[in-house]
């Protein structure tokens, strides 16, 4: 990155288990210090959780893998993009805000074969 | 219900003030209109520019309704949050609500966005008068933790009724700005008790500048923002002589003091220094008295 000003992009993608019924975006959080926002929508059609993340924080990628690994081993959401705008909140903010937003979205749809995983 | 206006976000602010589950939002955050200046500066943008904005019911009366959200960047006014705003007023034209409420809360003008800035100030203030002139209420509400001041205060100001908190700021230059340009013995940004009652809620409630003050709390706001839907003033220029005239003997009255407390007792307020201890109710009351005292 030749731009020392410029934020920091990085995508993440996961297959994942449990589709939700059509929701309304969700917005959890705000792009205050140490703080960030996290937009849910629905991803139509797709069994994919994906997450994007703009942040101020620069050189963190490694870290952000592992806060959303570990948030999609938790709820392995299906058909939902993530979108996150970060001003330099700690991972454990980040782990929260992502649950909060997760807690706000409406119940799993019924799993076709009726075992839940 | 008891729930802090200053402590809550924007988002909850309005959950919290408006009719349950009346609240439309126009240009929400999945319509991704942000800042087109931040990102260039390797600043985060918010989806909603650090402001929401929709249509509503209050008390079961038409509303628009806009929410600053103070976290975001001191509630700065940038080219798409005052964007938002003018919109807002525009449509108040077509929709005629009852009023246009403005949760207010913001440093003035973002100067990250400098210049598109001021000119957002600017036109959200002929949107605000075009409004007015048209009999529709414009009502602010002011008590979140950042204040309302600069470009943000003079809007606030273009507004038929203003309503505080004892928390609320509500000035032009704020303090670290006056600090700064006339020096700290001109005024200390760091006494908080000498901030809060140059630009504090009661201060501005004791003047006149705002006209209902209520204790820190969403449900109060509330209350008050309902009583305040009939409340539009005709915008003429007889209005404007009587503030003009207003002014002119604030200056003549209080233009020697050097602090507010000093203002409060030449209003009749017996002791100056006791305000700071008392809550909303309180205040109203010491101003009653005050009132009667000159009458």
């Amino acid at each position: 990155m030749t731009d020392p000003t410029s934020m920091e992009s990085l995508h993440f993608a996961f297959d994942g288990l449990h589709p939700r019924a059509q929701f309304v975006p969700i917005l959890v959080g705000v792009v205050g210090s140490g703080n960030l926002e996290v937009l849910l929508e629905p991803l139509a059609g797709s069994g994919r959780c994906e997450i994007d993340i703009r942040t101020s924080a620069r050189g963190f990628g490694a870290i952000w893998e592992a806060v959303a690994r570990d948030f999609h081993s938790r709820h392995r959401l299906a058909g939902v993009a993530i979108s996150i705008n970060d001003m330099g909140a700690t991972p454990a903010v980040v782990s929260l805000r992502l649950d909060q937003a997760a807690a706000s979205l409406p119940a799993t749809q019924a799993c076709p074969t009726g075992a839940q995983p | 219900m008891n729930r802090s206006f200053a402590e809550s976000t924007a988002r909850e602010r309005l959950h919290d003030l408006l009719d349950a589950g009346s609240f439309e939002e126009i240009l929400g955050p999945g319509a991704r209109v942000v800042s087109p200046h931040l990102a260039l500066l390797g600043v985060p943008s918010a989806f909603d520019d650090g402001v929401v904005v929709g249509r509503a019911t209050l008390g079961g009366q038409p509303v628009l309704v806009a929410a600053q959200e103070g976290a975001f960047m001191g509630g700065g006014v940038g080219e798409v949050h005052g964007a938002k705003l003018v919109g807002l007023f525009q449509r108040a034209l077509v929709e005629k609500p009852a009023a246009v409420l403005v949760l207010a809360e913001s440093g003035g003008v973002r100067l990250h966005e400098a210049n598109a800035g001021l000119i957002a100030v600017s036109e959200v203030m002929r949107a605000l008068l075009d409004v007015r002139a048209q009999g529709i209420a414009v009502v602010m509400l002011i008590g979140g933790e950042n204040g309302c001041f600069g470009g943000m205060g003079l809007i606030a100001r273009c507004a038929d009724v203003v309503v505080m908190s004892d928390i609320g700021r509500l000035s032009m230059s704020g303090p670290e700005v006056i600090e700064s340009s006339h020096g700290v013995e001109e005024f200390d940004a760091r006494d908080r008790a000498l901030v809060w009652r140059t630009t504090g809620g009661k201060h501005r409630y004791l003047m006149g500048d705002c006209d209902v003050l209520v204790d820190d709390d969403v449900a109060a706001f509330r209350s008050a923002a309902i009583a305040a839907l009939p409340g539009a003033h005709a915008l003429s220029l007889e209005s404007l002589e009587r503030e003009h005239a207003l002014l002119g003997a604030r200056i003549a009255d209080f233009g020697h003091c050097r602090d507010s407390a000093d203002i409060w007792q030449a209003m009749g307020v017996h002791q100056p220094m006791a305000v700071a201890e008392l809550d909303a109710q309180g205040v109203r009351d010491l101003q009653n008295d005050c009132a009667k005292e000159l009458a």
